[in-house]
């Protein structure tokens, strides 16, 4: 705002304080400069004397500054074209997924409600709060894994839920999945579900219906390290850390699985249902001869009132669920509105609907990042950080649903200079204490005689360095491509973000198939037509998402959702943002 | 003359003008006078010096509505009020409306007289108003009043005491030329004496204690031939209702098809006396008027005025002195009426004649007693009541209409009233919170409504009471709105019998619809999401609320709620056990966003409502309001919980109210060891054992009678659920219990001994 013209409250105010100058001072002259505002206005004169008054910036023009400008034409042939195809991929996702919600067999789930047992998505939603969503974890885990058998989500059903206000790791067996025994992608998800717990700080509750560990897979579910035994190791490690242990045994816990409950700090058990033995009754008959009812072996009553393995008994499965959420109620831990601010949430200008048409299954297309995240952060407002630096690499500040982000964003291929950028925002990030939003879409680092005579190589490997060390929760959503080191640059999952989803689009391996072809039929090998196909095949997000490279799959719409629940179950509860409390590791120079 | 003694030391004023006592004197002294006491059509006829000594401070001997309706006129007027109370109503309204509130004890202390006068003395208190019921039509108490110089509200005991007695009022009546009822009033009581009476008089003939009221000691006898089974069955119930002397009998003309017509008269102490229109209170059940108003229906002009001047003329035959009801019956099918008895107090239903003549009844009475002139007359009066159009009101009681309109008590959970405006008015004793006890009347409130005529009345009449809601008690609230949709009603076709005559029709429950039922189930889900949020937003923050991921989003969070109708107007047991079970299941599409399904025994396939926008405010646990856009309307409701009784929701939806129960979760009994409770019979209400019908360790079918209570004044047999062996009896006769207290333990059935 340039000074051309004194505004008329200015020219007011002057003259008003130039007259009770002259009411107190009557003897001295005017100050010259009261004198000079009493003037006509006159804008030559004026902007040679002053500097501008303009000093003064409200916060809606300061906000204005960052808030992203869209310029998706919803009705262009191309946006038409990639919304088609989204909805194809998003067609078939809803179809697995619907399938895979259903759980076991139409006569596996019928014969698990004659014994008046609920369905294990049932019971979660009577678990965790009206009005609350559960944030599910790999609902296609599992898909089309084993030759031999369906195992819809893997068998167990994890999520993080809010129960009784403080958010909670849901693990839930599905015994109506091959009786809800452990083959290898359930022992996986378990443990991986009590990873997230583990990170995060959430209390665990466990319902537990469960035959054991799949017997034919044993020598995958058995003896690693990371294998059935974990599950316990884990239960010990986090009470240790306080992070508190509740199962409810709504079904049997044979062998191994008694540990769950016998390792919980409060146990829950339902009455001639539940049952908790180290050995069933045939091997007791086997090994010792003695014959003896399920019910007096390992029974609710007998373990709530004899053993003293449960401490609570219920009549039914919905009861031990009201005994769960009050178990819950009394562990002291901060509930969601506690720690919430009820600052109002600004939703983005833009529909998330319009990610289908932007996004494209095509990788190959260059994907307009600040539009993506035009659709997820809150107003659409990003405090863009060295936005003409480096710029295939997008950061900046935003925030999503309240929690303030820092956003790493892939727009292109990854150079020295977008490298550096990044570790550059990853430091200011970590001494802050702000959580790290990966938005990965890369096919890599910069190949060739210029990019590593650049140093492309130890540029590249800050980035990692960065995103290896800095220590705030990261979160990475896999929106296209997901190949090469970039993985590795862009919080891939052996980078532990807290969470890790992926688009119906993404892709996920070494390099593209065809890319793979062309590397070995260079180096003399003989492509056959097969290895392509199975390359391209096993790139796919379904692909990934069955074997838990990820945390699901997720309609693009939603990622605001899904970033949203997995900042809270990360910042919530007895969480502290911790600023200055990353030590990074030597960035070669 | 007992009445002029007084007046000087009353008043501390000169003795009435010679002219007006002269007038007073021949109604008051001598009664048997053949109408020699003129018939004062309008005040303007009066003559002599007005003696007028302004009432400055009250005592109301009453309680609930009446009290607070006393004080609301006397604060206007300035008069300073005192208040009493007994303990059960020391934190009542009237007991509050008032700085100045006195204890009085024992729940029947109203009607201590001598306790109440002393009060007035010890305090210095210049008047005292009786209100309606306890002592206002006592005699020996308005005299008490006199005797100490306390200016009584009310007539003169003399008359009071005159038209106390049934037989005596007759007398005179007929004397003055007031047509009665034709009957025997007289002393020969034999059988035989009173059978030859009846006879003359010609059956059907009523048979009546001469001390009787509200139906106690009455017969309708048909035919010669059941006269003795009759008189000897009233004769007991009236000595067991109103003690010695209550077996003397009258025998009257029976009327089929009578209607109940009164007339509000006013009389001041120069002889003036003014009609204020008729009502009619034909309307009623058990013997106690339900809705009252005026002008009466289909009644033609002539009889109207000539019903105006015989009340006036009852009421000066009497010496009569303020405000004072003449009650007739009329003979729907002859058109002739008959005096019945004169009521000398402020009646319940005065408000329909304030309304209809614009006037305050109350305000009257203050300045009636303090010596004024009546303030209307009679050509103004009836230019009122002509460009007021017509009146009515309905009373609201604590009472199940579906249960023979048993008496209930409790605590009014919610109360929510219609706005008052000058058309619409309330008076009520209690507000949401207040304990009905069932020591006294159940009468919560009065609606009166005013419209341009009898139709509109009526019309305004249901609609303000669909906006009138109580829970935590049953009321007549939902009977009021049938009968003011009834053909027969709205075309004036009233009588006595009307509520019998139409009883299917008036209790005829509406049945739930399932929107009702989807929005008490969003109801219960909103008060759970909201109790468990942050204010002042009062939901979860989002991104929870909102959907997530591929996939179904009911195989989420789908939550599944059981109701079963609350069919009060099938008693019968058969019917009750068979009641309807409505599945609702609702999931949360988005915040105040549902897909809500509806699915009954009845229909084959659920109804779906597909994601309805529901909005919800919770204003208190128990309570919340929904506004739900429904696919084809918008539907506001409010969803009631009664603290008290856990799974008991009521739901006020388009004026209707509906209650149903939320079904308790299958674990729900054996967890709180419900089971054990449920081989057990408790008291439903607050009650005296009256006798144990059983014995310990007799056997006993369902059905069979195990406890006689007695509540509310009313007898009721508590019979048995269950075919079984009584294991105890846990109270004897005499004893005072609580509702809920366990009356009748059952021996626990072999199979269940076996599986404990």
């Amino acid at each position: 705002m340039s000074f051309s013209a004194p505004p008329r409250e200015v020219l007011l105010l002057s003259r008003q304080m130039s007259r009770q100058y002259t009411r107190r001072r009557p003897t001295r002259p005017l100050h010259p400069r009261s004198q000079y505002l009493l003037l006509p206005p006159n804008s030559s004169s004026s902007n040679s004397f002053r500097r501008s008054i303009a000093t003064f910036t409200p916060s809606h023009q300061a906000g204005a500054i960052s808030v992203i400008k869209s310029n998706v034409d919803s009705s262009s042939d191309e946006f038409k074209e990639n919304e088609r195809l989204m909805g194809e991929a998003m067609a078939r996702l809803e179809e697995l997924t619907r399938k895979a919600h259903q759980g076991g067999s139409a006569k596996a789930r019928e014969k698990h409600l004659a014994r008046k047992k609920m369905l294990p998505r049932d019971r979660i939603t009577a678990l965790i709060d009206p009005g609350t969503t559960l944030l599910e974890l790999s609902p296609l885990a599992g898909h089309e894994l084993y030759p031999e058998a369906d195992v819809p989500a893997g068998g167990i059903i994890t999520g993080v839920g809010v129960v009784e206000g403080v958010t909670c790791m849901i693990v839930a067996n599905d015994s109506t999945v091959k009786g809800g025994t452990y083959y290898p992608i359930t022992v996986k998800k378990h443990l991986r579900a009590q990873a997230v717990a583990q990170e995060n700080n959430l209390p665990c509750i466990y319902l537990v219906d469960s035959g054991g560990a799949n017997l034919p897979h044993q020598s995958d579910v058995f003896p690693d390290r990371d294998h059935f035994g974990r599950i316990f190791f884990n239960q010990a490690r986090m009470s240790s850390t306080g992070i508190p242990q509740i199962a409810v045994v709504m079904g049997p816990c044979t062998a191994g699985g008694a540990y769950v409950p016998a390792m919980s700090d409060e146990s829950i058990i339902v009455q001639e249902q539940g049952h908790i033995f180290l050995a069933g009754p045939p091997l007791v008959k086997a090994a010792t001869g003695e014959v003896v009812s399920p019910e007096d072996l390992g029974g609710g009553k007998m373990h709530s009132s004899v053993s003293g393995v449960t401490d609570y008994l219920a009549v039914d499965d919905a009861h031990a669920i009201v005994l769960a959420r009050r178990s819950i109620s009394n562990m002291n831990w901060p509930t969601e509105n506690s720690s919430s601010a009820l600052s109002s949430i600004e939703e983005p200008l833009y529909p998330a609907e319009e990610l289908l048409g932007i996004a494209s299954t095509n990788l190959r297309k260059p994907l307009p990042i600040h539009e993506v995240i035009a659709r997820i952060v809150d107003g659409s407002a990003f405090a863009e950080f060295k936005r003409d630096y480096g710029t295939t690499l997008v950061t900046g500040f935003a925030k999503i649903y309240g929690h303030r982000v820092g956003i790493i964003a892939n727009n292109g291929i990854l150079f020295s200079s977008s490298s550096l950028k990044g570790a550059h925002f990853i430091e200011l990030c970590a001494q802050r204490g702000i959580p790290l939003v990966f938005l990965q879409n890369i096919s890599g680092f910069m190949v060739g005689k210029d990019a590593e005579r650049e140093g492309i190589a130890k540029n590249g490997a800050k980035l990692v360095t960065a995103v290896a060390c800095a220590d705030v929760p990261k979160f990475t959503v896999v929106v296209g491509g997901s190949y090469g080191a970039g993985n590795y640059g862009m919080c891939g999952r052996a980078y532990s973000p807290r969470f890790l989803w992926m688009w119906p689009n993404a892709r996920i391996g070494v390099m593209g198939g065809e890319q793979l072809a062309a590397v070995m039929k260079t180096v003399g090998k003989n492509v056959d037509t097969e290895l392509e196909a199975r390359i391209e095949r096993e790139s796919d997000a379904v692909f990934s998402s069955a074997r838990l490279w990820d945390d699901g799959i997720i309609p693009p719409a939603h990622t605001r959702r899904y970033l949203g629940l997995g900042l809270r179950a990360a910042m919530g509860g007895r969480n502290e943002a911790a600023p200055r409390g990353t030590k990074f590791g030597v960035f070669r120079m | 003359m007992r009445s002029l003694k007084h007046v000087p030391h009353r008043l501390r004023a000169p003795l009435r003008p010679v002219a007006s006592a002269a007038r007073a004197l021949p109604a008051t002294t001598t009664t048997t006078t053949t109408s020699s006491a003129p018939i004062m059509t309008h005040a303007a006829c009066s003559s002599g010096t007005t003696v007028v000594n302004p009432i400055t401070s009250l005592l109301i001997a009453n309680r609930g509505e009446i009290a607070l309706r006393i004080a609301r006129t006397a604060a206007a007027m300035g008069i300073r009020t005192t208040t009493l109370y007994t303990d059960v109503d020391a934190g009542s309204q009237h007991a509050k409306c008032s700085p100045h509130a006195l204890a009085l004890g024992p729940p029947s202390a109203y009607l201590d007289g001598p306790r109440i006068v002393a009060l007035a003395k010890q305090h210095g208190i210049q008047a005292l108003h009786p209100g309606y019921g306890f002592l206002s039509e006592n005699p020996t108490f308005a005299k008490a009043c006199e005797d100490a110089g306390i200016v009584f509200v009310g007539p003169p005991a003399r008359a009071m005491a005159e038209m106390g007695d049934k037989a005596r009022s007759k007398e005179i009546m007929t004397a003055a030329g007031v047509p009665c009822v034709p009957g025997y009033h007289g002393p020969e009581q034999t059988l035989a004496q009173l059978q030859a009476r009846a006879a003359d008089i010609k059956y059907p003939v009523l048979l009546k204690s001469v001390k009787g009221g509200g139906g106690k000691g009455m017969r309708i006898v048909k035919t010669a031939g059941e006269f003795e089974a009759q008189l000897k069955s009233a004769r007991a119930e009236a000595r067991a209702s109103f003690g010695e002397g209550g077996e003397v009998m009258l025998v009257e003309k029976y009327i089929e098809r009578p209607r109940h017509v009164e007339v509000q008269v006013f009389a001041d102490r120069y002889g003036n006396c003014v009609a204020l229109g008729e009502r009619d209170c034909s309307v009623q059940r058990r013997h106690q008027k339900i809705l009252e108003e005026s002008p009466a229906p289909l009644l033609d002009d002539a009889t109207r005025k000539d019903l105006w001047d015989k009340a006036k003329t009852a009421a000066l035959a009497v010496g009569y002195v303020g405000a004072g009801t003449v009650e007739f019956i009329l003979d729907k099918d002859t058109g002739d009426f008959f005096f019945m008895e004169m009521n000398t107090r402020l009646q319940v239903e005065h408000p329909v004649s304030e309304m209809v003549t614009g006037t305050d009844l109350v305000e009257w009475q203050f300045r009636v007693a303090a010596g004024e002139r009546l303030p209307l007359t009679q050509d103004e009066i009836e230019e009122r009541i002509l460009e007021r159009g017509a009146a009515i009101e309905a009373r609201i009681y604590a009472e199940n209409p579906a249960k023979g309109f048993f008496p209930d008590s409790g605590k009014l959970v919610h109360l929510a009233t219609p706005a008052i405006s000058d058309d619409i008015r309330i008076d009520a004793g209690f507000v949401e919170g207040d304990t009905v006890s069932e020591a006294y009347d159940g009468m919560i409130a009065k609606l009166i409504v005013r419209g341009k005529d009898r139709e509109t009345a009526i019309r305004r009449m249901e609609l303000a009471l669909h906006e009138y809601e109580v829970v935590g008690l049953s009321t007549n609230i939902e009977f009021l709105k049938r009968l003011c949709r009834s053909p027969a009603f709205i075309a004036g076709d009233v009588e006595t019998g009307f509520i019998d005559k139409w009883r299917d029709e008036l209790l005829c429950p509406q049945p739930a619809t399932n929107e009702m039922f989807a929005q008490a189930a969003l109801g219960l889900l909103a008060a759970e999401i909201n109790a468990a949020s942050p204010q002042p937003l009062g939901l979860p923050q989002p991104p929870h609320g909102q959907t997530l991921g591929f996939g179904e989003a009911r195989s989420q969070a789908e939550r599944k709620f059981a109701f079963s109708v609350d069919d009060v107007s099938n008693s019968n047991e058969a019917v009750e056990e068979a009641s309807k079970t409505v599945e609702v299941s609702v999931t949360q599409m988005g915040t105040s966003l549902f897909s809500v399904s509806v699915s009954s025994a009845e229909s084959e396939t659920p109804q779906v409502f597909e994601n309805i926008v529901c909005e919800t405010a919770v204003s208190s646990p128990t309570k919340t309001t929904l506004t739900t856009f429904f696919p084809l309307a918008r539907v506001e409701s409010t969803l009631v919980r009664d603290p008290t009784r856990d799974d008991k929701l009521t739901l006020f939806q388009l004026g209707h109210k509906t209650e149903l129960h939320l079904v308790a979760p299958g674990w729900f009994e054996q967890a709180q060891g419900l089971k054990e409770a449920a081989a057990s019979v408790v008291a439903p209400m607050p009650c005296k054992i009256l006798r144990n019908e059983v014995s310990e360790g007799q056997e006993v079918v369902k059905g069979a009678p195990l406890v006689v209570i007695e509540s509310m004044k009313m007898e009721t047999v508590i019979r048995s659920p269950q075919n079984g062996v009584i294991k105890k009896l846990a109270h004897k006769e005499g004893d005072i219990c609580k509702a809920g207290t366990v009356l009748v333990l059952f021996k626990e059935e072999e199979h269940s001994d076996s599986s404990t």
